[in-house]
């Protein structure tokens, strides 16, 4: 018997050695996996393993997905940030920027400073969840949600305190 | 006189219309038909804008090979600085004109008589579907198809580039062993037909044999003939799984790496419009051309036959090239010295004893007559 040119090399059989026959087999399994699939396309199923992202999302993204951020609000629809800064200061790529300014309300207890604006860029940043990570009032979370993440244009990307605000009634 | 330019003119614009036509659909083919082998979507992105009604019409993707035009088109058209200047800016042409040429000798239809239908212009003529009706067809086929190679060597020397250079010496080596086997994969035929004419290959083919169950049509004749002449051509035309040249993980894109935009796409192009004259040898040879089995509808109806002639050669020659973009999603790419091993130890043995085997059967067949 002849050495191995390798440990695993697979002594093949005669009729495997004349080629086509393999090849044959080969042909049908494409085949027959694209007979499948003509097949549910012509009877308006859907043959396709992948999505049409991104006007199609798949629904099984997990809970704890690394996707948009969120600002959370207090009863009151005052937002929970406290504007400290931290998460700006963290942030890996220089995503956040935040103005900080007084509260509206001189006898706040919850804080006396407020977010004039908080603007993410979602062109620069990398999705690393530090900025949750460091909040101490877990004034930012993140969803799994990443719808209107492809675009077209940057300035789309670039998200105000309005867009990052969760609505009241979602809390 | 003019009659006869006139036809020759509507013959050599069927025949354009027909092969690149089919070359820019079998770009889109490919993508939808691999998708689908793949459990994918494929190309659907492309689409046009219909104006005021917002409507996007996408037609399955069709619209990708108008995409691909313009984005080839708006490339920049880039000559390396050491590139020989002359031979880069021929090459592609020396690939691209021989696929072209090579559809003026199928006969896509029988006989016709145009004075028939468009009256008295025509008269007393007869015209055979085929640009260049000529005797030895098969020859100059195969004598035709071997000046790509020189093409695709000079495309490789000229552009100054290592793995240009790789790749084309990988075609040579590769395209010029195939070709011997190319060339046998045919004799067979022509000693069955007993012609070298390939108008006369396909009226060799009307009729059944076997009693009636089969047409009597190349590839039931001799199936083996039919196998080694895919394979052949399909290594000539540098497709997985033959396409060292080329090789994208190996040596970026062979022979055409320094290409860009329109000059790239030629490449491309010859490659799809190949692959349909491919198929319209095979269909001539081995499918029974333009007939359809078991009836003789030309027989039947005179008049429609300058339709449906066309017609039943471009769906056959849909399906065989269906069957090489089938072939080529499936099999992975060969290894070079498996390339060569195949081709000088298997493919030519083999296409050596089909021939002996098929010599001796008709010399059978001919001392019992
Ligand atoms: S996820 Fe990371 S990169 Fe993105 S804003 Fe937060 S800290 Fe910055
Ligand atoms: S770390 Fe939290 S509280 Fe501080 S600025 Fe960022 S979001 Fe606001």
């Amino acid at each position: 018997m002849k050495r191995k040119e390798y440990w695993n090399q697979k002594e093949m059989s005669y009729w495997e050695k004349l080629y086509y026959l393999e090849i044959a087999r080969g042909l049908w399994v494409t085949f027959s996996v694209f007979i499948k699939n003509l097949y549910k396309w012509c009877t308006g199923k859907k043959g396709a393993l992948t999505v049409y992202y991104p006007e199609e999302r798949r629904s099984d993204y997990a809970s704890n997905f690394r996707g948009k951020h969120k600002l959370t609000i207090l009863e009151n629809g005052r937002p929970k940030c406290i504007a400290c800064k931290m998460c700006e200061n963290i942030c890996p790529s220089k995503s956040i920027k935040i103005v900080a300014g007084k509260s509206p309300d001189e006898k706040d207890s919850y804080s006396l400073k407020i977010p004039l604006s908080f603007d993410l860029d979602y062109a620069s940043c990398i999705f690393c969840g530090h900025c949750v990570e460091i909040c101490p009032k877990d004034a930012i979370i993140m969803t799994n949600d990443v719808s209107e993440l492809p675009t077209y244009a940057r300035e789309k990307l670039l998200y105000s305190l309005s867009d990052l605000l969760e609505s009241k009634k979602d809390a | 006189m003019i009659a006869d330019l006139v036809v020759t003119f509507v013959f050599i614009l069927f025949a354009m219309v027909m092969l690149l036509g089919l070359a820019t659909l079998l770009t889109w083919v490919e993508r939808k038909l691999s998708a689908m082998m793949a459990d994918r979507i494929g190309a659907n992105r492309c689409y046009v804008k219909i104006p005021l009604i917002n409507v996007k019409l996408i037609a399955l993707g069709l619209f990708h090979a108008m995409a691909d035009g313009l984005k080839m088109m708006s490339k920049e058209r880039f000559i390396p600085k050491d590139a020989d200047k002359f031979l880069f800016l021929l090459a592609p042409w020396i690939v691209f004109a021989p696929v072209l040429l090579m559809f003026a000798l199928i006969p896509f239809g029988g006989i016709i008589y145009p004075e028939k239908i468009f009256g008295s212009f025509f008269a007393g003529k007869a015209y055979l579907m085929q640009i260049a009706p000529l005797d030895g067809g098969a020859l100059i086929i195969l004598a035709i198809s071997g000046i790509c190679i020189i093409g695709v060597v000079l495309a490789g020397w000229a552009s100054n580039n290592k793995y240009s250079l790789l790749g084309s010496i990988r075609a040579a080596s590769q395209m010029i062993s195939y070709e011997v086997a190319l060339g046998l994969s045919l004799l067979p035929m022509v000693l069955t037909y007993g012609s070298l004419d390939l108008h006369t290959m396909i009226v060799a083919q009307q009729g059944s044999m076997l009693g009636g169950v089969l047409p009597a049509w190349g590839i039931f004749l001799s199936p083996l003939t039919a196998i080694i002449y895919l394979t052949a051509a399909t290594a000539e035309n540098k497709r997985i799984p033959f396409d060292i040249p080329e090789a994208e993980s190996e040596i970026i894109a062979g022979f055409f790496t320094e290409y860009s935009g329109m000059r790239m796409a030629l490449f491309m192009f010859a490659e799809f419009a190949e692959i349909v004259i491919i198929s319209c040898v095979f269909v001539v040879f081995f499918l029974g051309g333009y007939n359809l089995p078991y009836w003789d509808f030309a027989g039947s109806f005179p008049r429609l036959a300058i339709v449906l002639w066309p017609t039943i050669f471009f769906i056959k020659v849909f399906i065989v090239s269906c069957f090489q973009i089938l072939v080529r999603w499936s099999l992975p790419r060969f290894r070079y010295d498996q390339l060569l091993t195949f081709g000088w130890k298997f493919l030519l043995p083999l296409a050596m004893v089909n021939i002996t085997v098929v010599t001796l059967f008709l010399w059978l067949v001919q001392k019992h007559q």
